[in-house]
């Protein structure tokens, strides 16, 4: 029985599209780095171009491997062993994204606990508060900093927390939309899976909004302190993966439409679903403890 | 439910002809060619990395300042450091992992080729910059290999942009390198071969791979802020808009000290086949081996901050990770005593791979000890940042760890190539590394417990002799790595035909395969019992 149950295995064709990717990294690091470089100067440099380069490689790169991956798959070569390979290693993936974000919300409980109460004078850090940066006070949001910038707060009410009605919602209609997929119902998939895309949309759209009252209204800005610091870096990753996200939702909808995935093999959805799952628990914690708390 | 595997393709994947040409190793999705690619460039990296030291080394010969200036000589200590952390240790386990997991556990490649591919072929990318920064005005990275704030925000050179981005792509790559080895073990392992019977190898790379993918991603997160600190205005690690320094170094050792882990577990895995095998006994405590590597993992997220007792902790907090540390001791003992009694009463031979792995079992330990004085809060204040801590963690990664990947080498060349090495030219090299590395690292205790400081290019007089003997162990060192590609590319050319299974006592899946071992290993999976 054992035996029986074990296929024989599947070992993908040699293909071009993995080092085409490496280049593609190549670039974007090298063009990055030099962009950064050149913008810290004022000056007009290659850096960009590199940069842009890279991009467009790895464009190239992910059209190519998925359409060699998609007409694989639907040409049946794959075994169920592959798709459990392919699900494990998108489970693990979104892992090291969860640790990724773990490192600013570190940075963040640091910052709050220990940084800014000890800049206060908190412990027996009296000195350093009397000394070095004399008439400091510790308060979150961190609205003056030592060095004595000054920004407003970004509330909870109003956007952040439509956003978050929004954002748990869609978690809920990516869901009905794999209940549809998975019943065979196409049409119940195509409706949700269009409305958790408008959704998304929608939140980007408020998000940026936001950005813009912050930045033109509350005077919040990405240099002014700490507080200012972990909020734009956290939501700003979290933007960058939700856009991310509803890409990938828009490829999971086009390829609905072309009658691709059936009730039992639909890898890619899966990954979609659990990705945009996590981006909606990631938001979540951010609502609470940069919002709320 | 099974999915009918067409039978054109089938012939085309199957073959067990390697395919020629350059397309070969650019394309590929084999894991034997991957893991080959691995180790080359692991060893280039080696030597990189290593002309890097003799450098250091060649200045510190004499006290005062001779060949560089020193603001070069921070940047040979950060490379070095950086090439071999990342470009020699990691790809070389890696490298290993390719060649030996899907043999070990019957499986016919590892589960995800392709991104296989794309993982090695990050690294050369990664590296080149990373090397190429040092040409740039203002020169490379020069502020250690832990990049601390500020030294990396208000006081680094251009190039720490460049820096931060080869991090960035290092790291996708080791990310996507842990994910493929943790897919494989767990999911392509031959039918019988439940955990509880995986080599320990596998083992302790699960775990590794587990590290990997939980502290990679912080690593990526600690070299963002520092890019937007030094870029972009931010002030995570600036105390005028409420960061602190001292949060770099809480980030950067979260990831670093299961990163210290990650690049020794392989080498107690690597260790753990080897022992037996020249004993010809079964490994004493299986069990108790895995479950000791778990533990070891496991404490790793808990001891971070012992590399920062002098940068200021409230006492309680010092204590805390003291005792955690010290904790580690007790599965570490585990592990040693496990091989010991493995070796205890058993008929011992004495080929290249037991040497290395028994200077592996008694150096690591030298390595060990001065790591529980190093653990100890107290008397860290004295040893910290001086070249005692050089000379512990060099016994354990360099005749810990790269004595193990030479160990390996030699215990796994003939299923590689088909050929036995030239085992003359390979004890000539055991003996000459043995000796320097002894030479080499030993007498760094003794300067650092008298107070030399650690990355200073110019020293007191009082420790001219000390450095001259270190500096000769190290040149012989050096040199001796050469007797190293000496017998590999021998033994890659030709040589006495290596049977099936060339040691008597070896156990495992791998040598149950022809030698060399066939392109696709196993087509179907073997039984296991």
């Amino acid at each position: 029985m054992a035996e029986q149950k074990h296929e024989k295995y599947y070992v993908p064709a040699s293909s071009p599209w993995p080092i085409v990717g490496a280049i593609g990294l190549g670039l974007i690091a090298f063009g990055a780095g030099h962009t950064v470089i050149d913008a810290s100067k004022d000056a007009d440099g290659w850096g960009i171009n590199v940069l842009l380069g890279g991009i467009a490689v790895i464009l190239v790169m992910l059209f190519g491997w998925f359409r060699d991956q998609i007409n694989e798959s639907m040409s049946g070569l794959y075994s169920k062993q592959l798709g459990n390979s392919y699900r494990q290693g998108m489970a693990w993936f979104i892992f090291s994204e969860i640790m990724f974000f773990a490192a600013f919300f570190g940075a963040l409980f640091y910052a709050r606990v220990i940084a800014v109460e000890w800049l206060g004078g908190a412990g027996n850090n009296a000195m350093t508060n009397e000394v070095l940066w004399p008439g400091f006070e510790a308060i979150w949001p961190l609205t003056e900093t030592p060095g004595g910038t000054e920004s407003g707060a970004m509330g909870w009410t109003g956007l952040p927390l439509y956003n978050t009605i929004i954002l748990i919602i869609s978690s809920f209609t990516c869901h009905f939309a794999h209940v549809g997929l998975e019943k065979g119902k196409r049409k119940q998939l195509t409706a949700w899976l269009g409305i958790t895309i408008i959704l998304g949309c929608i939140f980007l759209y408020l998000q940026g909004a936001e950005y813009v009252h912050a930045y033109e209204e509350l005077g919040l800005t990405l240099d002014s302190g700490i507080y200012g610091n972990t909020f734009y870096m956290l939501t700003g990753f979290h933007g960058m993966h939700v856009t991310l996200g509803t890409i990938m939702l828009i490829v999971m909808f086009l390829r609905v439409v072309k009658g691709h995935f059936t009730p039992e093999s639909h890898f890619a959805f899966q990954a979609t679903s659990w990705y945009w799952h996590f981006v909606d628990v990631v938001w979540v914690c951010l609502f609470i403890f940069v919002y709320v708390l | 439910m099974s999915t009918v595997v067409g039978e054109v393709d089938q012939h085309d994947d199957h073959h067990h002809h390697a395919p020629s040409g350059i397309t070969r190793w650019l394309f590929t999705t084999n894991h034997k060619d991957i893991g080959s690619l691995y180790l080359w460039f692991s060893f280039i990296m080696f030597l990189v990395g290593g002309s890097m030291a003799m450098v250091i080394r060649a200045e510190l010969f004499q006290p005062g300042l001779q060949l560089v200036d020193p603001h070069f000589f921070n940047q040979m200590t950060t490379v070095h450091g950086l090439i071999m952390v990342f470009g020699a240790v990691m790809p070389a386990f890696t490298g290993l992992a390719n060649w030996m997991i899907p043999m070990m556990i019957g499986a016919p490649d590892m589960a995800l080729p392709r991104m296989n591919n794309w993982s090695f072929w990050i690294l050369p990318f990664a590296f080149s910059i990373l090397l190429a920064s040092l040409f740039m005005e203002g020169g490379g990275p020069a502020f250690g290999w832990t990049f601390y704030a500020p030294l990396s925000t208000t006081y680094s050179s251009d190039s720490t942009a460049l820096f931060v981005f080869s991090v960035h792509i290092m790291g996708i790559s080791s990310i996507m390198g842990a994910i493929n080895v943790i897919v494989t073990i767990m999911n392509m392992r031959a039918p019988g071969m439940s955990y509880m019977k995986m080599p320990l190898f596998v083992w302790t790379w699960f775990i590794t791979a587990f590290l990997l993918i939980a502290v990679m991603p912080v690593l990526a997160g600690a070299v963002t802020m520092v890019l937007t600190d030094k870029y972009f205005g931010t002030s995570f690690f600036d105390a005028a808009g409420g960061g602190d320094p001292v949060l770099f170094q809480h980030i950067f050792w979260f990831f670093g000290h299961p990163e210290v882990y990650i690049m020794i577990l392989p080498s107690f895995g690597i260790v753990s086949a080897i022992i037996p095998a020249f004993s010809r006994k079964k490994l004493f405590g299986y069990a108790s081996m895995v479950y000791a590597t778990a533990a070891i993992a496991g404490l790793s997220f808990l001891v971070w901050a012992h590399h920062m007792f002098t940068t200021g902790m409230p006492v309680f907090a010092e204590l805390f990770f003291m005792y955690c540390t010290m904790l580690i001791s007790v599965p570490t003992g585990v592990k040693v005593f496990n091989w010991v009694a493995t070796m205890w009463r058993g008929s011992i031979s004495f080929e290249t791979p037991m040497l290395f792995a028994l200077a592996f079992v008694i150096l690591f330990t030298i390595g060990g000890f001065s790591g529980l004085m190093l653990a100890i809060t107290p008397v860290d204040f004295q040893y910290h940042d001086t070249y005692f801590v050089v000379a512990h963690f060099h016994y354990v990664l360099v005749s810990g760890a790269i004595f193990s990947i030479m160990a390996a080498a030699y215990y796994w060349l003939p299923k590689w190539t088909g050929h036995m090495y030239d085992e003359k030219l390979a004890k000539t090299h055991f003996w000459a590394s043995l000796i320097s590395v002894n030479v080499l690292f030993f007498p760094m205790h003794f300067a650092g417990l008298a107070g030399m400081p650690r990355r200073i290019p110019d020293y007191s007089i009082a420790f001219a002799d000390i450095n001259q003997i270190v500096s000769i162990g190290g040149f012989a060192f050096g040199l001796s790595q050469l007797i190293f590609l000496w017998v590999v590319i021998k033994c890659v050319k030709g040589g006495e035909k290596a049977p099936t299974k060339p040691w008597e006592g070896a156990e495992g899946l791998e040598w149950t395969v022809p030698s060399p071992a066939p392109y696709h290993t196993f087509d179907t999976p073997p039984e296991v019992k």
